[in-house]
């Protein structure tokens, strides 16, 4: 067979096209997965906290309904591992507080979690792409992917990261795990996700529905949500604004 | 041939060193794929692909179920097989049927011996 470089070439550019395209054409997902058909959809979720309502029992009520369907161990050391709990206004808004507070203010008891941050510091120095923002703003874990190097940890400005330092199902009671939702394991950051399996199933996250009336949950940037609503309606501060990671769970003063 | 005092012997040495397995596992008894407890045939008459499938390339499918699920959030399956939808879900889906982790999950495992690390999280159910 003769061969000339034209016809050389010509080939080898086939070749590339070849191996360009059909790689991504064997790929190209057919309809093999979809999501379920009832799913909770957003642009951007985001929660609003009414500090007024938020009582003892309503806090522990969110923080038990959290914790039992999560498999959060209680450990009773720094080691603690957190979802959800509770802080006084004072760590928690500590640019925002002054010498002269109202008689007691600071030490109002508030819950705070993750703030699903829509610049998440956590996102940005993961190494391992474990944590990632979703398209509906959600910040999720990756547990498969945690190696536990916890850069999360140090970038996170609100501390609402936990280590585990040891296999957690030794705080737990396995005979009533939620059969839901996996523990994790030794080495792996865990945090709050904002119940996005729950989201997925077309439901609200745990802590909302356990906390009804106090804790609002919905879609930044659709005006007839519930979330825009409250915060149409009262005064809202957000934790560390000034740092620029623009928290997405508010505080409804 | 020079050093053949040194070289024959060696030659000897590295071919029972290298046949090692061989030799070392005669008389043993072969490989059998273990015996597993497979969900009532009446209610469910195949998995959600064919058996041979699944037997080759579970481990395949449950790792891109679990970038899916965790990543993209799709949380559903579609069998061609079955004509249906199912969860992307080790332990709602794959263990609804395999309820029994000792009698079906770990005897090829076992008998393989590979250590999968989905049950130090997922809960069996």
């Amino acid at each position: 067979m003769k061969s000339s470089r034209r016809k050389f070439i010509k080939l080898a550019g086939l070749t590339a096209l070849g191996w360009s395209v059909c790689p991504s054409l064997a790929s190209a997902r057919s309809n093999r997965y979809r999501k379920i058909p009832g799913a909770l959809k957003a642009d951007r979720w985001a929660m609003a906290i009414d500090i007024q309502k938020l009582s003892d029992e309503v806090m522990q009520k969110a923080i038990e309904a959290c914790h039992r369907l999560h498999n959060v161990p209680d450990i009773d050391s720094r080691q603690n591992v957190k979802w959800i709990w509770v802080e006084t206004f004072k760590p928690l808004f500590d640019d925002q507080v002054h010498a002269h507070q109202m008689e007691g203010k600071e030490k109002l008891p508030l819950l705070t979690l993750c703030n699903h941050c829509d610049t998440p510091p956590c996102v940005r120095v993961c190494p391992t792409k474990a944590t990632f923002k979703r398209h509906d703003g959600i910040v999720l874990m990756d547990f498969h992917r945690c190696i536990g190097c916890r850069f999360c940890m140090a970038g996170c400005p609100y501390g609402s990261r936990s280590f585990n330092y040891s296999d957690p199902r030794r705080f737990l009671n396995n005979d009533e795990l939620s059969p839901d939702y996996p523990t994790r394991s030794k080495g792996v950051v865990e945090k709050c996700e904002f119940c996005a399996h729950l989201v997925d199933q077309g439901e609200r996250p745990a802590c909302v529905e356990a906390a009804e009336g106090v804790l609002f949950f919905g879609d930044l940037s659709d005006p007839d949500s519930e979330v825009r609503r409250v915060l149409r309606d009262r005064y809202s501060l957000v934790r560390k604004a000034k740092l620029g990671t623009e928290p997405q769970v508010y505080y409804l003063i | 041939m020079y050093d053949a005092k040194k070289i024959i012997p060696g030659l000897i040495i590295f071919a029972l060193f290298f046949t090692f397995p061989f030799w070392f596992n005669l008389g043993t008894a072969a490989y059998t794929t273990p015996e597993l407890e497979l969900p009532d045939p009446e209610e469910h008459e195949h998995c959600i692909e064919s058996t041979e499938y699944m037997r080759a390339e579970h481990m395949a499918m449950l790792d891109e179920w679990r970038d899916i699920y965790v990543r993209d959030g799709y949380q559903e399956y579609w069998s061609e097989l079955n004509q249906e939808y199912f969860l992307t879900s080790l332990t709602k889906t794959c263990m609804d049927c395999h309820s029994d982790k000792e009698k079906f999950c770990d005897r090829c495992h076992e008998a393989t011996a590979v250590d999968p690390y989905c049950w130090d999280c997922h809960i069996e159910p």
